[in-house]
Formats: C-alpha cells, sequence, structure tokens
C-alpha cells in the first residue's frame, strides 16, 4: 500500500533522509522508532506530501507522491495523519472538528458528515464531549478526537506522529488503548512512537531509523526477540529504553 | 473665564453637525474598515506567500504607503484618481468620481497597508502544525486559509484591528482638507460662521473622546466573547 523507494531529503546543506525504503503492506501496523532528530517524523511526513523530498519516490496506494500533477490535497484525504500535538481546531467545536474536512473536502452532507463524525466519536468513547471546545478537553481526550477526526474520513492507512509524547503519563494508556484496537480491526498503521510497550503488543514490523537512515526494518519478534542480531546502534537504543 | 463664551451655537447646529457630518464621518469609517480589512487580508496573504514576487511587490506597496502622511495620500488621491481613471476608459475629460467614492478609495488603499501588517501578524501566530493538520485532512490552500488559519487570526487579533479602526476613525477627520462635509468640516464650518471657534472645537473633541472611549470598551467586550478557549 505505502512504497518508499530511495528516498533522500535535504534541508539546504543538510541531509535529513538519506536513501530510505521500505513499504508497508495492507493490514501492517509498522512501528517506527529511533533517537530524536533521526528522521522519523520528517520520513512519516513525506509519506503524505506534507514534507517534499529531492530524491527517490513514495508510492501511495498506487499514486506517486512526489509527481507534481498528483493531486496531493486528494490524495491526503485518503490518509489518515495524527499529530504529536493534536492540532485539532481550537475555534470549533469537537463536531466541528469532526466534519469541516468531510464536507468541504469528500463533499458529504452535514447529516451523514456528522453521522459518521459522531460514530467515531463514540468508539473512542467521547460522545459527551461533542458540543465542548478542544481546550476544554484534557490532551489525551484531544487525541482521541484527532483519531477520531482521521478515521471519519475513512482512511486507507493511518499514520501516526508520536501520538503520546505530548500527553501527561497517566492519558497515554487511553490513546493507546483506542490505537490498540484500531490495529486489531485491521486498519493499516504506520507509526512513530517510543511506545516499546505498544510495538511489542501490537506491530508486525519495527523500523530503527539512525541518522536519516533505515538501519534496522524486521518483524517485531525478531526485533525485540534477537537483540544480539541487531545492529548495534538499535542495540544500545534498545537497552537504554528497555532499562526502565 | 466661560463667560463669554456661547455654547448655544451647538444647539443651533447640531442637526447639521450630526445629520451631516457624523453621517459622513461614520459611514466612510465603517466602509473604509470593511474595504481595509479585506484589501489588508489579501495584501497579508500575498506578503507570505512563497512566490517572491508577490510578496515583493506586496511588501513594497505597504512599505511605500505606510511612509507616507494621510494628508499627501488624500491629496493625491482626489486629484489623481480622475485622471487615472479616464486614462483606464480611454476617455478624453477627468472622470467625475466625486468625493465620497475618492476618500473612500483612498481610506481603503492606506488603512489596507496597516490591517495588512496586523492580519500578517496574526497569520503568523497560529501555528504551523494547525496547517500542517488542515492540509492532512486534504484542505487545499484557500480552504486552509479560510476555515482554519484567519478564522483564528481574525479572532487573535480583534483587539488591534478594531483598535485600528478607532485610529481610522480620528484619521478621518483629515479629509476637511479638502472641504469636504465630515464632522470636523461641519463643526469648522459652522464655526467660522458664527465665529464661535473655542466652543466648537471643543465640543468636536468631547464628542470624539466620548466615542472613542465607547468603541474601545466595546472592542474589550467583544473581545471576551470571542476570544478562543484554551
Amino acid at each position: 500500500m505505502i512504497q518508499i523507494n530511495n528516498v533522500s531529503k535535504w534541508y539546504g546543506d543538510f541531509q535529513v533522509l538519506t536513501d530510505c525504503t521500505t513499504s508497508v503492506k495492507k493490514g501492517d501496523v509498522v512501528v517506527v522508532c529511533g533517537p530524536s532528530g533521526s528522521g522519523k517524523s520528517t520520513l512519516i511526513k513525506t509519506i503524505n506530501g506534507l514534507e517534499p523530498f529531492q530524491k527517490g519516490d513514495i508510492v501511495l496506494d498506487g499514486i506517486s507522491v512526489g509527481d507534481p500533477k498528483t493531486n496531493l490535497p486528494k490524495l491526503r484525504s485518503r490518509v489518515g495523519m495524527v499529530f504529536q500535538n493534536f492540532e485539532l481546531f481550537p475555534h470549533m467545536t469537537v463536531t466541528q472538528n469532526l466534519t469541516v474536512a468531510q464536507i468541504k473536502v469528500l463533499g458529504r452532507s452535514e447529516e451523514l458528515a456528522r453521522e459518521k463524525g459522531l460514530k467515531y466519536l463514540d468508539r473512542v468513547g467521547l460522545i459527551s464531549q461533542k458540543d465542548k471546545f478542544p481546550g476544554q478537553l484534557s490532551g489525551g481526550q484531544q487525541q482521541r478526537v484527532a483519531i477520531a477526526r482521521g478515521l471519519a474520513m475513512d482512511p486507507i492507512c493511518m499514520l501516526f506522529d508520536e501520538p503520546t509524547s505530548a500527553l501527561d503519563p497517566e492519558m497515554v494508556g487511553e490513546v493507546l488503548d483506542v490505537m490498540v484496537k484500531l490495529a486489531q480491526e485491521g486498519m493499516t498503521m504506520m507509526c512513530v512512537t517510543h511506545e516499546m510497550g505498544f510495538a511489542r503488543k501490537v506491530s508486525n514490523r519495527v523500523i530503527f531509523m539512525d541518522e536519516g537512515k533505515i538501519v534496522e526494518d524486521c518483524v517485531t519478534t525478531e526485533f525485540f526477540g534477537n537483540p544480539d542480531a541487531r545492529a548495534e546502534r538499535a542495540k544500545n537504543f534498545l537497552s537504554k529504553i528497555l532499562a526502565y | 473665564m466661560f463667560a463669554n463664551f456661547d455654547f448655544n451655537v451647538i444647539e443651533r447646529s447640531w442637526r447639521y453637525l450630526f445629520f451631516d457630518g457624523m453621517a459622513f464621518t461614520l459611514e466612510l469609517t465603517v466602509m473604509a474598515m470593511l474595504g481595509g480589512i479585506i484589501v489588508g487580508t489579501l495584501l497579508a496573504l500575498c506578503r507570505l506567500s512563497s512566490f517572491k514576487p508577490v510578496s515583493m511587490l506586496a511588501g513594497g506597496y505597504v512599505n511605500l504607503v505606510r511612509s507616507i502622511p494621510l494628508v499627501l495620500v488624500i491629496f493625491w488621491f482626489y486629484f489623481l484618481v480622475p485622471y487615472i481613471g479616464a486614462w483606464v476608459i480611454g476617455a478624453k475629460e477627468p472622470v467625475k468620481v466625486g468625493a465620497f467614492s475618492s476618500c473612500l478609495i483612498t481610506f481603503i488603499m492606506f488603512e489596507a497597508c496597516y490591517y495588512c501588517e496586523i492580519m500578517r501578524a496574526g497569520i503568523q501566530s497560529v501555528s504551523r502544525g494547525q496547517v500542517s493538520a488542515s492540509y492532512a485532512l486534504g484542505l487545499n490552500y484557500w480552504q486552509t486559509m479560510g476555515y482554519v488559519v484567519l478564522p483564528q487570526a481574525f479572532r487573535n487579533m480583534t483587539p488591534v484591528l478594531l483598535t485600528q479602526t478607532v485610529v481610522l476613525f480620528q484619521d478621518v477627520s483629515l479629509v476637511y482638507v479638502l472641504s469636504i462635509t465630515d464632522f470636523v468640516g461641519a463643526a469648522s464650518k459652522v464655526a467660522q460662521r458664527d465665529g464661535r471657534l473655542v466652543e466648537m472645537y471643543l465640543f468636536v473633541a468631547l464628542v470624539y473622546s466620548l466615542l472613542c472611549y465607547a468603541l474601545s470598551n466595546l472592542v474589550a467586550k467583544l473581545q471576551k466573547r470571542i476570544a478562543i478557549i484554551r
């Protein structure tokens, strides 16, 4: 479904991504991890064209992202994305947040959009908050609304960019619960996260990045079960992150 | 000290002052504000455009106009617009524009530059992540601006936009240099006819300060109502 071929990206002279190649099949749950500044977020943002790249190619459901002729807004509307800082629209109610893109991008009627939006809001357990503004919700609740907002567009896959990093420890669980449920329902997911418990439990592949390169790309059981076979950098990272 | 003042002059002329003078002032203020905010917002979008020629052109215009005194712009437009109009449509005679239209165009073009800078700050106050989130949902540039960025920019900038409007309201008095009957123009006509300059100008100052004070209070109230809940 997602095919990333030899993608490289520079900010000026600084190379942030070097020759990244990987793929995500339908139904896959892929976790991307690695130290800060390793290019994880940049990589995931190139997939829906939020970050342009200078070399290589990304093919999403048969459509090339880097092709200047590609209708990016249309392509993006088919890919859900969840951000570290939630990025709900603060001037809209929860319901409006859920419906605005459905109405303006997909051309759904207001009733249909509302029905869809509230269905997903119910699924993340926040139907009682439908008339509130994002600022009145806790971080965990906002992130669950953001996930519902993505799902309401009926995406073919979901991208998560450190969805729990900005949350209080107490609220990490409620967001991960939603993501686990989603993964078990067969949603194709690519997820930048440091939640190794989540990675171990639901992902079927782990990608480890360092300095803009994909250092490890292997099945989850292999990644966690056989640390001695891992690259030095990944082994180091794992031993630190799993120490506590 | 006030013994030889004659405040009856106000009673005799208030209808003219308000229905002719103040009506013109308010009408021009409101229309110039609306026009100025619309043009200013477009200018701000141009200034922030990643396409260099557009942003440089908009920036050049804004900086040029902001460095010229308003009185000069009023004079220029009043005498130039008829000729420019004639040149555009290819007429031999200067086009009759009328005092109100001429002033309106002047004020929209002038105030747009100040509103532009306010809106530019407003747009930049909306985080980059909001734009990313909007794009990620499939909204295009104009939808992102219209539904996500500008509504937040307006809310963040309401106090400053309305403060600028209070300034505009006072600036409108400068049209009296064209002998137009705005509030100050009307007052000075009456003042000179009746020889009651001090009384009249005291009254004008009082009316201006009362109105501006009321407007400022309104701004504060409005701000509370439309502020984004954070």
